[in-house]
């Protein structure tokens, strides 16, 4: 873990315009991440971390605040250049996995790499991470002959392969039984301890919390601890 | 990478991936079939004016170009021949049409046999009564006569004295007496063919026909038949413009409702794309692909198509119907489907990029 933050967060707002109503779901979020550190984010439904996890993954514009991951302020970025942060910087981890499922694990994992430019073999790092994940085996299976444990595993190795800053996990485990989430949560343990990978985790459970460094509170659109 | 996923996208539905193949297909096929019938009839009456040996044909002043309306008095033959230089021997024949894609034609056989070298008969022999018809073998086949048969035209029966190959003038000819007599057209010809003494003074015949016969239609056979195109055919260009635009319609309507419940069904993935980085341009990149893949896939099937319509027709209708395989159509038809099917695709595929991220992550 570095000390010098790779996420800084400064007085963060969003509202949402439902209809004629403004619903604000961030009301001002101050929070630092240090580089290399797996932070867990745990709260009641509507306090507002999916919503965060929308601004740092650059698919939705904050409101106001200064929001900076590795130097880059995300307040002001176009449509063109939060696009842009989502190739590089950042990596997705979904609850349902989102696989492609027309596509081959090794495709899902490819068409990656091929959004972001990446072109090239992968590279001996990238293999040892498939070995570490378990999956190296599977590549050439489609989502569907995947168990769940599985898709998210070949999800991990998708939002990784790019080489992100940091790695957005939204309730990795919420669709897996406790075998397969302890393995899971035990591979984001060790891509955070091998290769110092920054993770922020939402989660439900508090045994899946567990897993961090730091357990981030959040209620009603602001950090409660 | 981007070119596997299209792939896989369009086999991951295959019968929603077939039926909009097929759907484009047809109307290719519908363009095609309908230019390689304009152009089979035409070029088939072509050859079949080439084969009467004339190099010279008079038409009067009222008659259309290829249609068979107007006549002239068959006094003028003797005319021609007496009078103009370089003529060798002159045949007028009476054409009466019996349906949109069929006449029938009265002809002096002694002159006609005279110019043309005579038809070959594969069966029976030339006229030798007034009620005596020959036919081609196309029209034999198609309706299924033999020599001998009598068969019924313009409210009388007729006996087939012989059946001759194609290629030769009409594929019903009767003696032009009868079909005079019969059409209340005594002592007329739809129109004149001529012979030169010699290829060389064609050019001198037809000036000195000219002047000869004012106001009259007279062609060299050579420039004749190269007038037997659709664009020479009233309303036959505007008929096959509004088979395309049809054609257009045809594929913009199955591209749209294909496209559309494509990116429907894949909003989610469309999210965890951008959720990726894919740009609005890539999103809609990947549909127009797909779109690409029907439209070129539905033209070569629609080629094939038309091979299958021509059998058809050659089976069914060989007397009737002629459908050319026109090459040069190919790739016009392919262009009219990608052109049909783009327009389709231009707006399921805005739907797509202008998809919002979190909104279709959130589909279910």
């Amino acid at each position: 873990m570095t000390d010098a933050p790779i996420i800084s967060i400064r007085g963060l707002t969003k509202i949402y315009r439902v209809g004629d109503v403004d619903v604000p779901a961030l009301r001002g979020v101050d929070l630092d991440v240090a580089g290399a550190e797996f932070v867990s984010i745990v709260g009641p439904s509507g306090s507002g971390k999916s919503t965060l996890f929308h601004i740092l993954g650059g698919l939705a514009p904050p409101t106001s605040g200064t929001i900076r991951i590795n130097g880059q302020d995300l307040f002001g970025m176009t449509d063109s250049q939060r696009t842009e942060l989502r190739k590089t910087t950042v990596g997705f981890v979904f609850q349902k996995y989102n696989l492609l499922p027309t596509l081959t694990a090794r495709d899902n994992i490819e068409i990656a790499r091929y959004i972001a430019h990446q072109n090239g073999p992968l590279g001996s790092r990238f293999q040892e991470i498939l070995q570490l994940l378990g999956i190296a085996g599977r590549l050439d299976h489609k989502p569907r002959a995947l168990s769940g444990g599985e898709q998210q595993r070949v999800a991990i190795a998708r939002a990784i392969v790019n080489n992100p800053s940091i790695l957005l996990a939204d309730e990795p485990t919420g669709n897996l039984d406790t075998e397969n989430s302890n393995a899971v949560l035990g591979l984001l343990r060790d891509l955070n301890d091998r290769l110092g990978q920054t993770i922020l985790m939402i989660t439900h459970n508090p045994e899946a919390a567990a897993y961090g460094h730091r357990i981030v509170t959040m209620r009603d659109g602001r950090i409660a601890s | 990478m981007i070119n596997r996923l299209v792939v896989e996208n369009l086999k991951h539905r295959p019968i929603r991936t077939l039926l909009s193949i097929i759907a484009i297909s047809i109307q290719v096929t519908l363009v095609l079939a309908l230019v390689g019938l304009s152009d089979g009839i035409l070029s088939d009456q072509a050859r079949r004016a080439r084969g009467v040996g004339a190099d010279i044909l008079v038409r009067p002043p009222n008659g259309a170009l290829i249609l068979t309306g107007g006549q002239m008095l068959q006094a003028i033959i003797p005319r021609i021949v007496e009078q103009t230089p370089h003529v060798q021997v002159a045949s007028g024949i009476l054409a009466y049409g019996t349906d949109l894609f069929n006449y029938i034609t009265g002809i002096d056989l002694k002159s006609f046999d005279q110019m043309s070298g005579g038809f070959h008969f594969v069966q029976g022999g030339p006229f030798q009564n007034p009620d005596d018809v020959m036919v081609d073998q196309y029209y034999a086949a198609q309706h299924h006569v033999r020599v001998g048969d009598t068969i019924p035209l313009i409210n009388r029966s007729w006996h087939v004295s012989g059946i001759y190959q194609p290629g030769m003038l009409a594929r019903l000819v009767v003696p032009l007496a009868t079909l005079q007599d019969l059409t209340a057209n005594t002592g007329k010809v739809t129109m004149v063919y001529v012979k030169a003494d010699n290829p060389v003074n064609i050019n001198q015949a037809i000036a000195d026909l000219s002047e000869r016969l004012k106001d009259f239609k007279i062609y060299s056979m050579e420039d004749y038949t190269t007038l037997f195109s659709a664009a020479n055919i009233p309303l036959l260009t505007q008929f096959i413009a509004v088979v395309i635009g049809l054609g257009v319609l045809v594929g913009f309507l199955v591209v749209f409702l294909s496209m559309y419940t494509a990116v429907l069904e894949r909003t989610r993935e469309i999210g965890v794309l951008k959720a990726l980085g894919a740009s609005p341009a890539l999103i809609m990149n990947i549909l127009l692909r797909e779109t690409i893949v029907l439209a070129l896939a539905g033209s070569v099937l629609g080629i094939v198509l038309a091979y299958g319509t021509r059998a058809l027709i050659a089976a069914l209708l060989p007397g009737s119907l002629i459908q050319a395989i026109v090459y040069s159509w190919w790739w016009k038809t392919t262009a009219i489907a990608l052109v049909g099917a783009l327009l389709g695709a231009i707006y399921p595929g805005l739907k797509a990029a202008r998809q919002d991220a979190i909104e279709a992550l959130a589909y279910e």
